[in-house]
């Protein structure tokens, strides 16, 4: 049927479809590939260039790649792909460390629970909600049960054994789960009226944020223990988890301190015209705010941080990228470091994509601006 | 100090008000009587705005004396909050939460400033948002709404506090013609319930029907006050007969 736009009299014109071919796959394949010529070319171009990496790459990581080998030279006999040997062999250390083989079911179940421990903070709308908060809030201490031992008959594993993934995560959730708190309070504090809060507070984030990590952790690992009691043994894993914790708080700080000066003076107002307090204001009305507009700052900053805990490397501890260089100090393995790093930067993209993730879904959710 | 004159619930002595060294307020005197509806109006600039805000304190005023309800304003947090509770506001750019739903807006100021219960809270609420006429709105978030419906959210949000003075500073200044009308509409139900109000406006036709007093202001001063009727037909000051022929005829 072929409408003639002048068949309506005026004020009776009906909703049409839109035209065929503007909407649906083949819309959108003609908006955004083969919009014109040159474009229709590049894409073409494209898809060719991705045809030859793909195929390339194929061939060495899987096709030609040897996964049971005991060295490197025996990898080689069999084919002269990726020798993936070297990740299987060692898996355990890249997840474990030197944890004792026997009681790793402790580092599993850990790691189980903190799935749970974490849903209700991540996803407010999860059913049973507020009995998954309890164990949220249990959780630190059956960890640390767990994974240290020393009590109910569990053996006492020393940190010093403690490696690979499983240390990242303990560094980067313990830095994470902390310093957002800490640094929602020094961003609150940077604004505060009291002078001596606003002091301390500017100092602290200033401080921290002039020092490289590094410093700070080289700092955590030599030199505080000059300023403890002689023969005072603070466990490094603690120094180490502190100063990250400080570190990236003062980041937090600032990223929030970005989000609460957006909240339009208005909403301060009208919090105060209806007889809010200060704190009732930041609880309810600043902060819910201020945090939303703040989570991709927030979320930059904890991959920030929790890639940035490969720099424990340099002062003794083996994340998995210290293990991964042990790897290939071996002289069984020396020279796999594309393999080896590969596996590396896996094994972090995991964790940090899903945070990005997780942050674009909760920007989604908690938008109320639009229909 | 007669300020504990039942009569007066709001009552402005030798007011001055500075912004930095700019003189903002010049000698406000005024006194508000128990349901008395009071329009100001004046050129912008004039501090009428600013005169309201002093009432709740949103600005604080240098030198002289307000009582709200027999209570003085003073830097005291104690007495602030009790006077904030009792005088609620609306403002030009309605300034509703965001994050928060229409039913959520209404109910955190009796929840946690008022101590009560959630239940409570939210059918007076409901109450309130059927007369301001959107109760079916209770549910959605501020920026899903119009301009004439956020504000009626706001009007119902201060009442929710109960007040016993509703300051309105331009309410609809911000919104489009179709919906002034609601918003006036709303306003006027209140005023006759006996709600004690000040209203700074330029719809001079709301002044007309609903006030008992209108207050001209120029350059931070009161410079004339009459009731509507004498006040539009028989101006007397210079000032005031240019602003009435500036708004009145175009």
């Amino acid at each position: 049927m072929v409408f003639d736009k002048n068949n309506y009299a005026p004020g009776t014109h009906p909703d049409l479809p839109p035209p065929p071919g503007t909407v649906g796959v083949v819309g959108w394949l003609k908006n955004n590939l083969f919009s014109s010529l040159s474009n229709s070319i590049l894409t073409v171009l494209s898809l060719y260039l991705m045809y030859l990496l793909i195929e390339g790459s194929l061939s060495w990581f899987v096709v030609d790649a040897v996964v049971n080998a005991n060295d490197k030279p025996g990898c080689r006999k069999i084919a002269d792909g990726a020798c993936w040997a070297v990740i299987v062999k060692r898996f355990d250390q890249f997840i474990y460390g030197f944890y004792p083989l026997a009681e790793r079911w402790r580092i599993d179940i850990s790691f189980c629970l903190l799935f749970f421990a974490a849903a209700p903070l991540l996803y407010p709308d999860i059913k049973f909600r507020k009995y998954m908060l309890v164990l949220s809030c249990l959780y630190p201490f059956i960890a640390f049960i767990l994974i240290k031992g020393g009590f109910f008959n569990l053996l006492m594993i020393e940190t010093n054994l403690f490696g690979g993934a499983m240390l990242t995560v303990i560094i980067g959730v313990t830095s994470i789960a902390c310093s957002l708190p800490l640094g929602i309070l020094l961003a609150l504090g940077r604004q505060s009226r009291l002078k001596l809060v606003k002091v301390i507070s500017v100092c602290f984030i200033e401080f921290m944020r002039g020092v490289p990590l590094i410093t700070l952790l080289f700092v955590a690992s030599t030199m505080l223990n000059y300023f403890m009691p002689p023969g005072t043994n603070f466990n490094l894993l603690i120094r180490v988890i502190i100063m990250m914790t400080f570190f990236s708080a003062a980041y937090i700080a600032e990223v929030i301190r970005g989000g609460i000066q957006a909240i339009p003076k208005g909403q301060y107002e009208a919090a105060d015209a209806i007889g809010l307090t200060y704190w009732q204001t930041t609880r309810f009305i600043t902060l819910p705010q201020a945090l939303k507009i703040s989570i991709p700052g927030i979320v930059n900053t904890f991959i920030g941080l929790y890639k940035d805990t490969t720099l424990v490397v340099i002062i003794g501890l083996l994340d998995p990228l210290g293990i991964g260089r042990a790897a290939l100090a071996d002289t069984k393995w020396n020279g796999l470091s594309t393999e080896t790093y590969l596996f590396v930067a896996v094994i972090f993209f995991i964790s940090c994509f899903a945070m990005s993730r997780y942050s674009l879904w909760l920007e989604k959710k908690l938008s109320t601006d639009h229909n | 100090m007669n300020s504990k004159n039942k009569n007066y619930v709001i009552k402005i002595n030798e007011m001055h008000k500075w912004f930095g060294t700019f003189h903002v307020l010049k000698n406000i005197n005024l006194e508000v009587g128990q349901g008395e509806r009071i329009v100001i109006c004046g050129p912008s600039g004039s501090g009428k705005s600013t005169l309201i805000r002093c009432i709740n304190r949103l600005e604080v005023h240098q030198q002289g004396h307000i009582f709200v309800n027999g209570i003085e304003l003073s830097g005291d947090l104690k007495n602030l909050e009790a006077i904030r509770s009792d005088v609620g506001m609306v403002f030009q750019s309605f300034n509703l939460f965001p994050h928060l739903s229409v039913l959520e807006n209404c109910t955190l100021a009796p929840i946690w400033v008022r101590k009560m219960p959630k239940k409570d809270a939210e059918e007076l609420a409901m109450e309130y948002l059927e007369r301001v006429k959107i109760p079916e709105q209770a549910q959605k978030f501020p920026g899903q709404l119009s301009g004439g419906q956020q504000q009626r959210v706001a009007i119902a949000r201060a009442l929710c506090m109960k007040p016993k003075i509703m300051l309105f500073d331009e309410p609809t200044s911000a919104l489009d013609p179709e919906m002034i009308k609601e918003v006036l509409d709303t306003m006027i139900e209140l005023a006759e319930t006996g709600m004690t109000m000040l209203v700074v406006t330029h719809e001079m036709g709301f002044a007309k029907k609903v006030a008992d007093r209108v207050i001209f202001m120029d350059e931070g001063e009161i410079i004339e006050q009459n009731t509507p009727k004498l006040f539009f037909t028989k101006p007397t000051n210079d000032r005031t007969k240019l602003f009435l022929s500036q708004i009145l005829n175009h």
